[in-house]
């Protein structure tokens, strides 16, 4: 190796001095170690978000353009209007009330009721409360198909169909199971303490619960709710048995019939219409996906 | 103290409500369900008893063979496909990119939120051939091959159904899995390294060991997922070619709901969900077995 230490004009780039050159080396051996890695980010980037941008560019190209120009090309009018197909010729704008009026009542059901009977499972004392865990934990292995034909039949003859009451009525039956479990693994991280110092101070139970463990507790509700949400958004299964008209699909329904309301398959309406559903998704996802994982790795963990 | 968590009163008013709705929705039609299956016709027409012919016709029925195998076959290479690809996610995340993989993590976890219509959606068209060549059918052009009819026939749909279901679960279980592989101490590895054991000696003999039971939790989600598959085939598929892709939950969804015999598809959902606890009940025991004899 050079011995050269003698001082060198500042700024010399042609002839660098030792240390630089080792430094250099090493930035060299650095790199093509990090080589690898970085190359498998950039492939597992471009497999998950590529097709979302393709589904996006081909949301706003024309029936002529996406038949006929390569697909990785823009597009070459930029078709906004097929938005406004999807939202309104595709009906789509129907299908989000539908899945609005039919998620949020029984997202708030399965909460209040989970939460509390998470609570009364897990810190209040009575002999039933370890078979009456277990039971409900039965529900979670429970495919959903087991249950909708006695479902169909009691919704037909009481009258229901042709509302969404069948969805809000089997969502929350079906959601409570999970609900019931993650919240009273939730509540056994309440402090004992806590508890008793404000039965101590007079509270009564429902104050107790309500005022002291319900608060403590706000985290732990809003990735329960996350997870159930999703769950109940994304549901195909109930919602296609359920509905048995176009005015009361959700949105996956709809989707899923989405060619029918034009007649033959519009492209760009379409992927629109898809885009629409993923940006809702996506929008969620990037406020909360702290919540959102966690709730989601959490339910499959204890499920 | 005792007296005061142990309000009978308070206890029924606090769990009551949600007990009732889960036993009205989950637990009383389940075994009416069962009762179902010994009966013809549905909601409308009403139903009749037949004994147990309904399961005579399951034993003989060739689409609940076609359908069962269908369903052994998907649940087996999906768990498989998507607990590998996760783990091997989930090992990169902790020792190749350590801190920095926070934001790579949430990108690939997004996937699994997306309504899983719109995602089959997608991929019928990401891998079409008619009336054009999708994304996948072009890059097979350009680079020198032909363009695939990915759904026309048994073999090909079925892995495009698999290649759906990683693309939208390894981030998933990428999460789920690094969890479990970030609680082994630092310490640990960091002796075995001294100790000179290589990357992938450290894998097979500390990493896999100590992260065994997140990655049979991992494994029993994934089989009770995968068992009751229903809305990616459906939206994918169709259960087509013929009934190529047709999983035991389309199967029963459509005797039900296509040709009305609730009778006959009460007796597939029993089967059903026999398989579903037969099998988690297994994986279970088996895992709590397993989980100690791996930990010793």
């Amino acid at each position: 190796m050079t011995t050269a230490t003698a001082p060198r004009p500042v700024g010399d780039h042609a002839v660098r001095s030792a240390p630089a050159q080792r430094a250099s080396r090493r930035a060299v051996v650095r790199f093509t170690r990090r080589l690898p890695a970085r190359l498998l980010i950039l492939v597992l980037l471009i497999v998950v978000v590529y097709p979302l941008v393709w589904l996006f560019l081909g949301s706003l190209k024309s029936q002529y353009d996406y038949l006929n120009t390569p697909s990785y090309t823009l597009p070459a009018h930029w078709m906004w209007g097929n938005y406004k197909a999807a939202w309104v010729t595709g009906d789509l704008g129907l299908y989000i009330r539908n899945s609005v009026t039919a998620v949020f009542p029984s997202l708030i059901l399965v909460i209040v009721l989970g939460s509390a009977a998470g609570f009364a499972l897990q810190v209040m004392k009575w002999r039933l409360s370890r078979p009456v865990t277990l039971l409900f934990l039965a529900g979670i292995m429970v495919p959903s198909q087991m249950i909708l034909l006695p479902l169909f039949t009691i919704y037909f003859q009481v009258g229901l169909t042709g509302s969404l009451w069948p969805l809000i009525i089997t969502y929350t039956g079906t959601g409570l199971p999970l609900t019931v479990f993650m919240m009273a693994t939730y509540f056994r991280a309440v402090p004992r303490e806590v508890i008793d110092a404000a039965a101590i101070d007079g509270a009564g139970i429902f104050r107790v619960f309500f005022s002291v463990a319900l608060p403590m507790m706000r985290g732990a509700i809003l990735t329960v709710a996350l997870t159930q949400f999703f769950f109940m958004w994304n549901d195909l299964l109930v919602a296609l048995t359920f509905t048995n008209s176009n005015n009361l699909r959700t949105v996956q329904v709809g989707l899923l019939n989405f060619t029918g309301q034009f007649g033959a398959i519009e492209y760009g309406p379409l992927f629109a219409a898809i885009c629409i559903t993923v940006l809702g998704t996506l929008v969620l996802f990037t406020a909360l996906n702290r919540q959102v994982m966690k709730g989601l790795t959490g339910g499959a963990v204890k499920g | 103290m005792n007296e005061f968590l142990g309000n009978k009163r308070a206890i029924l008013t606090l769990v009551g409500p949600a007990l009732l709705i889960y036993t009205a929705v989950m637990l009383v039609p389940v075994f009416w369900s069962a009762g179902y299956s010994l009966t013809s016709g549905n909601a409308i027409t009403g139903y009749h008893f037949v004994g147990l012919a309904n399961f005579r016709e399951l034993v003989s029925d060739p689409n609940v063979s076609t359908a069962l195998w269908f369903t052994v076959r998907y649940a087996v290479v999906l768990t498989i496909g998507q607990v590998v690809a996760g783990y091997l996610l989930a090992l990169f995340y902790v020792f190749f990119l350590r801190r920095a993989s926070a934001l790579i993590r949430t990108l690939l976890f997004f996937p699994i939120v997306l309504p899983t219509v719109a995602v089959a959606l997608m991929f019928q068209n990401l891998f079409s051939i008619a009336p054009i060549n999708g994304p996948v059918n072009s890059l097979l052009i350009a680079v020198g091959y032909h363009a695939i009819d990915w759904f026309g026939s048994a073999g090909n749909a079925f892995w495009i159904i698999i290649i759906m279901d990683i693309w939208r679960s390894m981030g998933f279980y990428a999460v789920l899995l690094y969890a479990g592989l970030i609680n082994i101490p630092e310490s640990t590895i960091e002796a075995a390294r001294i100790d000179g054991a290589t990357r992938l000696r450290l894998v097979r003999h500390i990493v896999l060991p100590l992260s065994f039971p997140v990655l049979l939790s991992a494994l029993i989600f994934s089989i009770n997922g995968t068992l009751k598959v229903f809305d990616s085939i459906l939206a994918l598929t169709n259960g087509g070619p013929g009934n190529a892709t047709t999983p035991l939950t389309l199967y029963m969804f459509n005797t039900s709901f296509s040709y009305d015999e609730y009778g006959y598809g009460a007796t597939i959902a029993l089967l059903l969900t026999i398989i579903c606890l037969v099998v988690t009940l297994a994986l279970y025991r088996w895992s709590r077995v397993g989980g100690e004899a791996a930990a010793q």
